[in-house]
């Protein structure tokens, strides 16, 4: 049987589409995973093709003893999230994930016009430490069993995320 | 597929290598619970990834005073090499010769193979097998059911 997402969405979560849509796409992932590098792309055209029946939730499950840059690239994010960037911050780091490092986190965030020195200091404070290991934890107590891991309406999908899969899972759910 | 064993029994005590020149006895954790992890291989995809997991909830089977096991028939050179570029921090025992003796003890060893079942027993400070699972031997079963047993032994 599969797994059940443990943590409800709430407020506390990133929430990209309308909130009211009867279908929740929720991943766990990690900034410096390459297979959530190559999921990105394929959510983008799954959010595109259930336009407002889709809500996205993004939580993080950052593998730091494998991926140096899963941690800080989170809490680049988490950053971004406090200015309510945190979408844009998102989809630059997938977009930049073959240079992930604390060059490119610098460099995302004057993109976005964020104040650099607050960035550092959040960094060296690990102010959003906390925030990503409730996500992380989460995960775990819901099955997260690698990353990207899915759910849909709180169930996880054990497909193989392609986009086909994706819809099809989708369609079913909808269907419900 | 094998018959893992089930809550309720004792855990067959073993002594393995952990690395070339140590040994490691399942008696010897008496008094802390255990959680044993069989795996296939090294090195193959889905068994880094769940080891990969284990390794970052460590912290977690910490709180309760757990100690991880992760064994498969791999040698020690292997299970080193493994361990390092996995950066892992918690032991690995080669179940090598003979060849899954351990294993199958616990109902653990795909004899057509070769090679360790994916399965997962938690043992409590008595020595006694409170939650055990046979994972379907390519998919990554996670962390949630140990941590579920983790919780439910007594205090």
């Amino acid at each position: 049987m599969a797994a059940l997402l443990k943590v409800p969405v709430s407020n506390k979560d990133h929430i990209q589409g309308n909130n009211n849509a009867r279908i929740t796409l929720v991943e766990y992932g990690d900034f410096q995973c390459p297979y959530c590098g190559q999921a990105y792309p394929i959510i983008k055209r799954v959010q595109e093709h259930f336009g407002s029946q889709l809500r996205f939730v993004f939580r993080n499950f950052p593998l730091t003893e494998i991926h140096q840059f899963a941690e800080m690239a989170a809490e680049t994010a988490e950053f971004a999230a406090k200015h309510n960037r945190f979408w844009e911050m998102h989809d630059l780091l997938f977009e930049n994930q073959a240079n992930l490092g604390q060059d490119l986190l610098v460099e995302l965030t004057q993109k976005l016009q964020l104040p650099v020195p607050d960035l550092m200091n959040s960094l060296q404070s690990s102010t959003f430490e906390e925030k990503i290991k409730q996500d992380f934890l989460g995960g775990v107590r819901s099955g997260v069993n690698g990353t990207p891991a899915f759910y849909i309406n709180n169930v996880r999908f054990d497909e193989s995320y392609d986009y086909d899969n994706l819809v099809l899972a989708i369609q079913r759910a909808q269907n419900v | 597929m094998g018959n893992v064993i089930t809550p309720g029994t004792q855990a067959p005590d073993f002594t393995l290598p952990v690395t070339a020149d140590q040994t490691l006895s399942l008696s010897e954790l008496r008094g802390k619970p255990v959680i044993i992890a069989f795996y296939p291989a090294d090195w193959s995809p889905v068994c880094s990834d769940q080891m990969a997991l284990y390794n970052q909830i460590l912290p977690e089977f910490r709180k309760f005073n757990a100690e991880l096991l992760g064994i498969s028939v791999d040698g020690v050179w292997c299970h080193n090499a493994f361990s390092e570029s996995r950066h892992l921090h918690f032991c690995l025992l080669s179940d090598f010769e003979p060849k899954g003796n351990v294993a199958k003890k616990y109902g653990s060893f795909r004899a057509k193979e070769g090679i360790c079942e994916r399965s997962l027993f938690v043992i409590d400070k008595n020595g006694i097998v409170t939650w055990s699972y046979l994972s379907p031997v390519g998919e990554n079963p996670g962390a949630d059911g140990i941590l579920e047993a983790l919780s439910a032994l007594p205090k």
